[in-house]
């Protein structure tokens, strides 16, 4: 049993079809899993399902030997889960440190600490901390979302296309510092478009087709698994 | 001495008494904006919420009265006024739980909120009438004028004079205060900055552990305040009419809207537009005129744009235009 165990998740939005069946994701301490597949694979799905926001017809996900199958994402957020959406993922009409303090809503102790550690994991956001998150590039605003998510020290952070629409530059930054947060003991779980580079910094990697686990391994055997390389990551 | 004669005249006529509507329409354009910001409709019940909270307020002032307690020089009504937010307070938290609260676990559409909203305008309006019934009441006292025309005319030896009534400091302080609190209380506070977070992106507000129902519950507190005070200022101001409250949702509406609904700057800046436009708008510049130009161009007629009677028709048309030409209005806010 691992940090993370979400075993056999089968399910869909609401009402509608499933668009996840049987599917297997787990990450331990520490540790980096990255879930990849081609467009419509049903990874941000999977991702959601993790976190509670869709209603599983089977399955199960246990956190740390706890079984958190029926809580909702609001009451995942207090047991140590850290969600950072793709889209809409600041509050844009509010300072860098206006974002960090709202990530920090939940807890009554000093967060001085924790806005310490991530200015310092993020040097640029203290420089800007009184601006407008609005007005920050694309990097920068993902920055604000993983440190956001970041201030409630959760032990499993889940980020959902950390890297979309940010330039080749940016997304290297961003994935070494997903590696230095994973290297503080954080158990990360990514949903990654640029497969390659995700799975080059990953422990463990989960291929995706049509909602089912297709290939599972580390992030270096599936990098060089010739099957793998020549579906999802062009030869 | 014609130019300040003019001047003089001019601020008698239109500054001053612009600027006090202004603050008026600037304190309900908040309540309006703030229930958009944050419930996402347009609430049409704001105007009767003005009422309602007036009504308590004349009430409880008649009370103070017979009972001989009274603040001296000041309007009783200030010392009343915490009852009918009180009053306001419990009528807004009712409805929100018999009526808002149902559809907004619903995920309701916004135009059903505000059309339920029209349903509770009604209601209200009908509880008005049925507590204080339908005619003028007067609950105004203490000293009447700060400045008298006459006095002014005297001191300053122009024939022009300048009176400012108690009433009209009264709500240009009140109204600064009110809206500096509401100020300090959105950026310096948790509970502020957590209404803020949420009206900028519900979603991530909820996984930041965000209660919306606490959010609603405060964004109704503080529009109860907001509304309450609007009315009692309004009717010390002019007098208490209960329909009049009912025309003023179009100002309110149009000043929200012109300065960005769900920004309180802009409501602000929204009230004032308004105001001024109406007063501006409506004035007759004959006099002012005479004393500016030599005798002989002096203006015939009244140099009134538009007759007072269709002052409403001045936010209507700003409120068309703003909607045609700049939807999110001066400060870019949410598009209704």
């Amino acid at each position: 049993m691992k940090f993370l165990t979400a075993l056999n998740m089968t399910g869909g939005y609401g009402m509608g079809a499933d668009i996840i069946h049987d599917c297997n994701i787990t990450v331990e301490k520490g540790e980096i899993a990255v879930v990849v597949g081609p467009n419509g694979a049903g990874k941000s799905t999977a991702m959601k399902a993790v976190f509670g926001m869709l209603n599983l017809k089977q399955g199960s996900v246990v956190l740390d030997g706890e079984d958190i199958t029926k809580l909702a994402p609001q009451e995942r957020v207090h047991i140590g889960m850290g969600f950072v959406p793709q889209n809409n993922n600041i509050f844009v009409s509010m300072t860098v440190q206006e974002n960090l303090e709202m990530g920090a809503y939940i807890r009554s102790d000093d967060i001085t600490d924790t806005m310490d550690q991530i200015y310092s994991l993020f040097p640029m956001l203290k420089e800007k901390r009184n601006q407008t998150a609005g007005e920050l590039s694309g990097g920068q605003r993902q920055q604000v979302a993983v440190g956001r998510a970041l201030m409630t020290k959760p032990k499993l952070l889940m980020l959902d296309e950390p890297t979309a629409g940010v330039s080749p530059i940016v997304m290297d930054d961003l994935f070494d510092k997903i590696l230095e947060i994973a290297n503080t003991g954080i158990a990360i779980l990514m949903v990654e478009q640029n497969a390659r580079q995700a799975l080059e910094i990953a422990d463990h990697g989960f291929v995706l087709v049509q909602g089912c686990n297709r290939f599972t391994d580390t992030g270096q055997a599936l990098l060089a698994d010739p099957q793998v390389r020549r579906s999802f990551l062009g030869g | 001495m014609d130019i300040l004669n003019a001047l003089v005249l001019f601020a008698n006529f239109v500054l001053i008494p612009a600027t006090v509507y202004g603050a008026q329409l600037a304190l309900g354009a908040l309540g309006v904006t703030l229930i958009f910001a944050i419930l996402r409709f347009a609430n049409f019940a704001h105007g009767e919420l003005m009422a309602f909270g007036a009504t308590i307020t004349i009430l409880a002032t008649w009370f103070l009265q017979s009972a001989g307690v009274g603040l001296g020089p000041l309007p009783t009504a200030l010392l009343a006024l915490p009852v009918g937010i009180l009053g306001a307070v419990a009528m807004v938290l009712v409805t929100d739980r018999m009526v808002y609260r149902f559809y907004r676990r619903k995920r309701a559409d916004p135009i059903i909120m505000a059309i339920l909203s029209v349903g509770v305008m009604f209601v209200m309006a009908g509880l008005v009438r049925f507590i204080i019934g339908p005619d003028d009441q007067n609950f105004s006292d203490g000293v009447r004028f700060l400045i008298r025309a006459g006095e002014f005319k005297q001191m300053s030896g122009l024939n022009e004079g300048l009176a400012i009534k108690l009433s009209q400091v009264i709500t240009v302080v009140v109204a600064v205060a009110v809206v500096g609190l509401l100020f300090w209380f959105l950026q310096k506070t948790r509970a502020g900055k957590a209404m803020r977070a949420y009206s900028d992106n519900e979603d991530l507000a909820l996984l930041s552990g965000i209660d919306p129902d606490r959010v609603v519950m405060i964004a109704w507190l503080i529009t109860a305040v907001l509304a309450t005070t609007a009315g009692v200022l309004y009717g010390l101001d002019k007098s208490f009419k209960p329909f009049i409250y009912m025309q003023l949702l179009l100002p309110v509406f149009a000043a929200a809207i012109v300065g960005g609904v769900g920004q309180p700057v802009g409501a602000i800046l929204g009230g004032f537009v308004i105001a001024f436009s109406e007063v501006t708008i409506t004035y007759a510049y004959k006099k002012f005129l005479t004393y500016l130009v030599p005798a002989e161009w002096a203006p015939d007629g009244l140099v009134q744009l538009l007759s007072t009677d269709y002052k409403f028709a001045v936010s209507f048309i700003i409120l068309v235009a703003v909607l045609l030409i700049r939807p999110t209005g001066i400060i870019r806010g949410k598009v209704l």
